[in-house]
């Protein structure tokens, strides 16, 4: 499975909001778009996701334009998880995970065995085995993003695109999120395309980091070699010092300016 | 034998509520007792069991003839129109997302109402059950109408609830002027009883002119409750699961158009049945599709026969528009929902 993109323009309507973009996405790597708002990072990924249609240009999945390929042949190929999708009043964990399978089903051909058992291994995956039974609508928002993205496992593609899967999250299940997804590259070798707001996380978990400035790709490649003090005053206008990660070893970044001043100690 | 049906019919994508099997027995059970129980109502009043043997052909059970010939056949009206009507709430409640889309407020009823209005006024010779197709037409109109005026890349809910309005006050103001042109009193009458929403003196051809139009109908729908699962998580993700999005909401917004289409004509634009029906079945099965359609469909005919009997009964000898009814009972039930949706963060 390959995704990439080739002289992409991008928009609604008005001004491109991106123009001209060519990208490659490593298979079987975690990689991460980063940027400021507005910078076209989730226009980017929805694009890669054919949710957007581009102006010029293509998408290409393996070798192929997304765009000539119908909706259902790229859902069994790729899964794509837009930002704080919301589940109606009163749908079951299962019953929202169970609509994964979609593009396997056939008019006549319900629900199978193999819809099972990718139902099944979609909630171990997530650690929503437990929650099949519940509402969606009244879990806690991490236990929900996990039931989400369960949803997109169910689909069994090589690749999955995530938009800032950790919005609306506290800090703790934020990590467990981007643990969650960490792992499905590490053990099934999962393509995974995501956007993160947070440079830090974005450092610690992407294999490649691609940096977005109004539409335009600044800096790709690894995060030690991306995550730099000129890198991050370009791409979000913010004079930062970058130290090393006490527990990666990885880059962290701070912000450099603040009218506090050094806090000492007593 | 009941549950054994809604798989056959309603596969869902998965096994859902697991209490879904005994909500629809229940609910069956409901609606049969309420069709038995209120065809014995009446002017003439028959017991249950007469009632019964007389739906089993035994002619001679007292009250036989009251039953079979004046009361089934509006009973079985009755049915046809809140089956339809809470299918129609059902399908437009999901593909826009919005728990207050119904047939009376995306405008697909008024469509219905205006073009059947239209067509008895001018054309009077035309047999009822052509009704159907001209109400049909005239919702498939009006829901095209609300849909292509609400289509900017794609569909949004509130803006398809905001569009259906202005084309329902319009549809109302079509059937007003129409009506107004009307000089035999008598006539106009009874076209304003149908504004209200009344099965009065309905009999066997309005059923035979609305029930294939649910039996064709709800199997269709019963074809499309993946998509219609799809779609209520939203444009997006539904594409992302490979729905082709614009496709399946285009046909769903058809199907509804000629299932509203079917009870209007022969009822007029009853309210709030097709707003009620889905939300008291959500609360019992829950929100997948297949579940859903299949308890709101037996919902909403019994709400139709109970409130059909009441109109019938309540001022006897006069018989009340049965729009009066569900209009008593549903606009609070609405103002509910309002206040319940206020205090709710969701």
């Amino acid at each position: 499975m390959t995704l990439g993109a080739q002289n992409l323009v991008l928009g609604y309507g008005g001004k491109p909001v991106i123009e001209g973009l060519s990208l490659e996405i490593a298979r079987g790597k975690i990689t991460v778009l980063v940027g400021a708002n507005a910078s076209g990072k989730s226009t980017l990924l929805r694009a890669l996701g054919r949710l957007l249609r581009p102006e010029a240009g293509d998408v290409m999945l393996d070798g192929k334009a997304i765009a000539s390929l119908s909706t259902r042949e790229v859902a069994r190929r790729l899964a794509i998880l837009p930002q704080g999708p919301v589940a109606p009043e009163a749908l079951t964990v299962r019953q929202l995970v169970a609509q994964g399978r979609y593009a396997h089903q056939r008019l006549l051909r319900r629900w199978s065995d193999e819809d099972e058992t990718a139902l099944a291994g979609a909630l171990d995956a997530t650690g929503t085995s437990d929650l099949a039974g519940r509402p969606v609508d009244e879990l806690s928002g991490g236990q929900r993003q996990r039931a989400w993205i369960a949803m997109a496992l169910a689909q069994q593609t090589d690749l999955l695109l995530l938009d800032e899967p950790t919005t609306y999250l506290d800090l703790a299940h934020q990590v467990s999120i981007l643990e969650l997804v960490a792992e499905l590259n590490a053990r099934d070798g999962r393509t995974i395309v995501m956007v993160l707001h947070d440079l830090n996380q974005a450092a610690r978990y992407a294999d490649h980091i691609v940096a977005l400035r109004a539409g335009a790709i600044v800096a790709a490649g690894p995060a030690a070699q991306i995550i730099t003090e000129a890198n991050v005053q370009t791409v979000f206008d913010v004079d930062v010092r970058i130290i090393e990660d006490p527990i990666t070893g990885g880059p962290l970044c701070v912000p450099a300016t603040t009218v506090r001043g050094p806090q000492v100690s007593p | 034998m009941i549950s054994g049906l809604r798989l056959r019919l309603l596969p869902a994508p998965a096994p859902g509520a697991a209490r879904t099997p005994l909500v629809l027995v229940a609910t069956s059970l409901v609606g049969t007792a309420a069709f038995i129980v209120t065809l014995g109502l009446g002017e003439v009043s028959v017991a249950p069991i007469d009632v019964v043997r007389a739906l089993f052909g035994q002619a001679d059970a007292d009250g036989a003839f009251v039953v079979t010939e004046l009361r089934l056949p509006r009973a079985l009206v009755a049915c046809c129109v809140g089956a339809g009507l809470a299918a129609a709430g059902v399908v437009l409640q999901g593909l826009t997302r919005n728990a207050l889309a119904a047939p009376e407020l995306v405008g697909v009823s008024a469509g219905a109402h205006a073009a059947a209005v239209v067509v008895i006024v001018l054309l009077p010779d035309l047999p009822i059950s052509a009704l159907p197709a001209c109400a049909f037409a005239g919702a498939l109109a009006t829901s095209g109408l609300v849909y292509g005026l609400s289509w900017r890349r794609g569909t949004s809910g509130s803006r398809l609830l905001l569009v259906g309005i202005s084309v329902t006050t319009v549809g109302y103001a079509v059937v007003l002027g129409v009506v107004s042109t009307v000089e035999d009193l008598i006539h106009a009458s009874q076209l304003v009883t149908f504004m209200a929403g009344s099965i009065y003196g309905r009999g066997w051809s309005e059923f035979g002119a609305a029930a294939p139009w649910l039996a064709v109908l709800l199997p269709l729908v019963a074809l499309s409750i993946r998509e219609l699962d799809a779609l209520a998580l939203g444009d997006p993700v539904a594409r992302g699961l490979g729905v082709r999005v614009e496709a399946a909401r285009l046909r769903l917004l058809v199907l509804a158009a000629g299932l509203a289409g079917s009870a209007v004509a022969v009822a007029g634009p009853v309210g709030f049945v097709g707003l009620m029906s889905p939300h008291i079945a959500r609360r019992l099965v829950g929100g997948a599709h297949g579940p859903l359609l299949a308890t709101s469909v037996l919902i909403g005919a019994t709400i139709m026969l109970l409130s059909d009997a009441l109109a019938r009964l309540a001022f006897a000898p006069i018989d009340i528009p049965v729009g009066v009814v569900t209009a008593i009972v549903g606009a609070p039930y609405l103002l509910w929902l309002l206040v319940r949706g206020r205090t709710n963060p969701e």
